[in-house]
């Protein structure tokens, strides 16, 4: 059973009788600022295709309002459109949301949900940034054009929300494609909606099997003469009168072209690093942890459990002990994760609402064809520095099947999730720049080592780049400070529950005994290969609980800078956390879920007893 | 003719075959089709090229680029 073919009302809990309202719009339009405004609930604002998975939605006065993945168009290439086409497919009313900037891109999909027959209502957002580049849209042509009312709007600044609320009551079928007529004449005998029956034209296989029909092969031929319409409308209605070249331009263009690109990039991590490990990692950290949590909190709880419990006892040692449920728990979780993820999503919101990153995705696509991926592949690596398991959910949007099983691996090995980075900074900062560089150099050599090696082994052939790179602008503070929120309380609801069950099994581990046993048995590993004190074990342990728990241990052991670099490279390259491996066989499969869990094993101990060989 | 990663930057080019008919249907929405002409606007050492038409730029990989059949326009 496809899943087009449920009930969306059973899909996403809708109840039958709610009119549909549907956000529709290419990536990066601000469709999520729109949802926001209309619903006032805050969701989620994306600038780089792909990143709006989840579907959201909220009531809008007697009816649903429902916001859907941003897409170029309603078929089914990948996971998003077809998450889209589902909704739209059943959408009373869609709300279109066109980038004044890039109305001949995204009026395609406006013309092809009119095709469809759902009544729409456009909204021309982004009028402000247009008549800054010089751009002039004849408004009311436009709306008579495509048959449908478009309402001018800056959504940023609340500009003509009011007008499209009014508007929405409005909503109209629009112009079709005349020659379509036809063809739906043809097939719609057998009882399927208009926009179903396009979508079989156009040759989409889903569709057509829930309605036990083969899909046509007019795709190309549909495509090709709504390109056209599109481009005589936009001809009719655009005026383009900018006579010198943007900043935003220039910048763009030295943000692709290596001579720049590449110290762009630099100069972007570098202040990643000053911003999260140097002003977070210390200076924020030293208040919320070791002032706060470790000093006021920590004396508080220990004080007030101990009054009801012995401090020996299991109970004391559960609650309060070194790794008690109130007691290690909650002082990483608040002293040293909040602010650290906090840091991380507030960098990542900047580089995601500039448009940054396509950009970023073109200057890196060569180095990644080697590593038998494309430019898109940096998306899931970047993620992955903020969560890996989320990282590893987005390969989907990868084009094969070879090119998910070397992002997931490239993630499980090597990348550091945000939290994790955090502590590595943390450890690493105070011991210079040199053990920062070294430190990244290993990683960085692991990661094109297995890359390259993935590369030759596996069999096929991976896809190649072909991405939209959107105008720079300057980051809007309203959307940066919101997604940092939105991600920042997702994480911590994430990582809270995990925290706890890990600072119980620990602690479990740790009064039957099981820890020092462990600790005797990995010992000759951790001793005597690895040049570590017995107790990094327990940090190997915490590890997969979860990441960056590991690192976290090693805070509190006295360790040589040299000890340090070497537990922080084989926690890093160390198994995924549970969460992580979770995802990963839930993606990947048992099989490749084993290899990558037991590869990486190999891979953290092994590198690490070298490197530890190397710096002595 | 020629393919994509041979034009120079700067150069201006009719795309003449664009092969896969998935990489055409996405290319047609980008508004990017065969007979339609783009302006390379930047060109990576041995990585993608980037075109533009108006406001909208692409960028497409270098092995893409190479099974891209281009007419010089000017």
């Amino acid at each position: 059973m496809q899943r087009h073919c449920h009930d969306l009302t059973a899909t996403i809990e809708i109840p039958a009788n709610k009119k549909k309202l549907v956000l529709v719009g290419n990536p990066n339009v601000g469709k999520s600022v729109f949802f926001n405004e209309l619903t006032g609930l805050y969701v989620d604002v994306s600038n780089f295709p792909g990143t709006t998975v989840e579907i959201h939605k909220a009531p809008y006065g007697e009816d649903i309002l429902i916001d859907t993945p941003g897409v170029y168009g309603v078929s089914s290439f990948n996971d998003e459109e077809r998450v889209a086409r589902d909704i739209i497919l059943h959408a009373d009313v869609v709300i279109n949301i066109v980038d004044a900037l890039h109305i001949e891109r995204d009026l395609f999909l406006t013309q092809q949900v009119i095709d469809m027959g759902i009544p729409a209502v456009v909204a021309l957002n982004m009028m402000d940034e247009a008549k800054d580049s010089g751009i002039i849209i004849d408004v009311e042509k436009l709306s008579k054009l495509l048959g449908v009312p478009v309402i001018p709007t800056v959504a940023v600044a609340r500009e003509g929300i009011a007008e499209l609320k009014t508007a929405i009551g409005k909503a109209s079928c629009g112009n079709a494609d005349p020659m379509l007529e036809d063809e739906f004449k043809r097939i719609s005998a057998d009882g399927i909606s208009r926009a179903d029956a396009l979508l079989v034209l156009e040759g989409d296989e889903e569709v057509a099997l829930c309605h036990d029909t083969a899909p046509q092969p007019l795709r190309e031929e549909i495509y090709l003469r709504r390109r056209l319409r599109v481009n005589e409308i936009v001809e009719q209605v655009c005026k383009d009168v900018s006579a010198k070249k943007k900043l935003n331009k220039t910048l763009g263009q030295w943000a692709v072209r290596p001579f720049t690109g590449i110290p762009i990039l630099f100069a972007a991590l570098y202040a990643m690093y000053w911003f999260v490990g140097v002003f977070i990692a210390q200076t924020v950290v030293e208040i919320t942890e070791e002032l706060i949590m470790d000093g006021m909190y920590r004396e508080f709880i220990t004080s007030f459990i101990f009054r009801f419990t012995a401090e020996e006892s299991f109970l004391g040692e559960l609650l309060a002990g070194e790794f008690g449920v109130l007691t290690m728990a909650p002082i990483y979780l608040f002293g040293l994760l909040l602010p650290l993820v906090i840091g991380f999503y507030l960098a990542l919101s900047v580089m995601e609402d500039s448009g940054y990153l396509p950009r970023l995705a073109t200057l890196v696509d060569r180095m990644l064809t080697s590593l038998g991926l494309n430019g898109r592949a940096i998306i899931p690596i970047i993620l992955g520095f903020g969560c890996v398991t989320m990282a590893v959910i987005t390969t989907r949007l990868l084009g094969s099947k070879r090119e998910r099983f070397i992002a997931t691996v490239l993630l499980g090995v090597t990348v550091p999730c945000s939290a994790q980075i955090g502590v590595i900074m943390g450890l690493i900062a105070p011991l210079g720049f040199n053990y920062f560089v070294i430190y990244f150099l290993t990683i960085f050599i692991i990661f094109v080592a297995i890359g390259t090696f993935l590369n030759k082994v596996l069999q096929g052939e991976s896809t190649h780049l072909l991405i939209d790179l959107p105008p720079l602008r300057l980051p809007r503070f309203r959307n940066v400070v919101a997604k940092t929120y939105t991600k920042s309380q997702a994480f911590m609801k994430e990582a809270a529950p995990l925290f706890v069950l890990a600072a119980v099994v620990i602690t479990l581990l740790q009064v039957s005994g099981a820890l020092s046993w462990l600790q005797d048995v990995i010992s000759p590993l951790t001793v005597g290969w690895l040049w570590l004190p017995r107790e990094a074990t327990v940090s190997f342990i915490m590890g997969i609980m979860r990441r960056d728990f590991g690192a976290a241990g090693l805070y509190n052991m006295s360790l040589t800078p040299a000890q340090t670099l070497v537990g922080l490279v084989v926690i890093t390259l160390f198994v995924p956390c549970i969460a992580t491996i979770m995802v990963m066989v839930k993606e990947r499969g048992w099989k490749e879920g084993s290899y990558i869990w037991f590869g990486s094993l190999v891979i953290a101990f092994f590198v690490g007893g070298i490197l530890a060989r190397i710096i002595s | 003719m020629t393919t994509l990663d041979q034009v120079k930057r700067g150069q201006k080019v009719e795309i003449y075959s664009i092969p896969d008919e998935l990489i055409r249907a996405q290319a047609i929405r980008f508004g990017v089709a065969e007979g339609v002409i783009v302006t390379c606007s930047e060109k990576l050492p041995a990585g993608p090229v980037v075109i533009s038409k108006g406001h909208q730029e692409l960028a497409i990989g270098r092995g893409l680029a190479k099974k891209i059949t281009v007419k010089v326009a000017s």
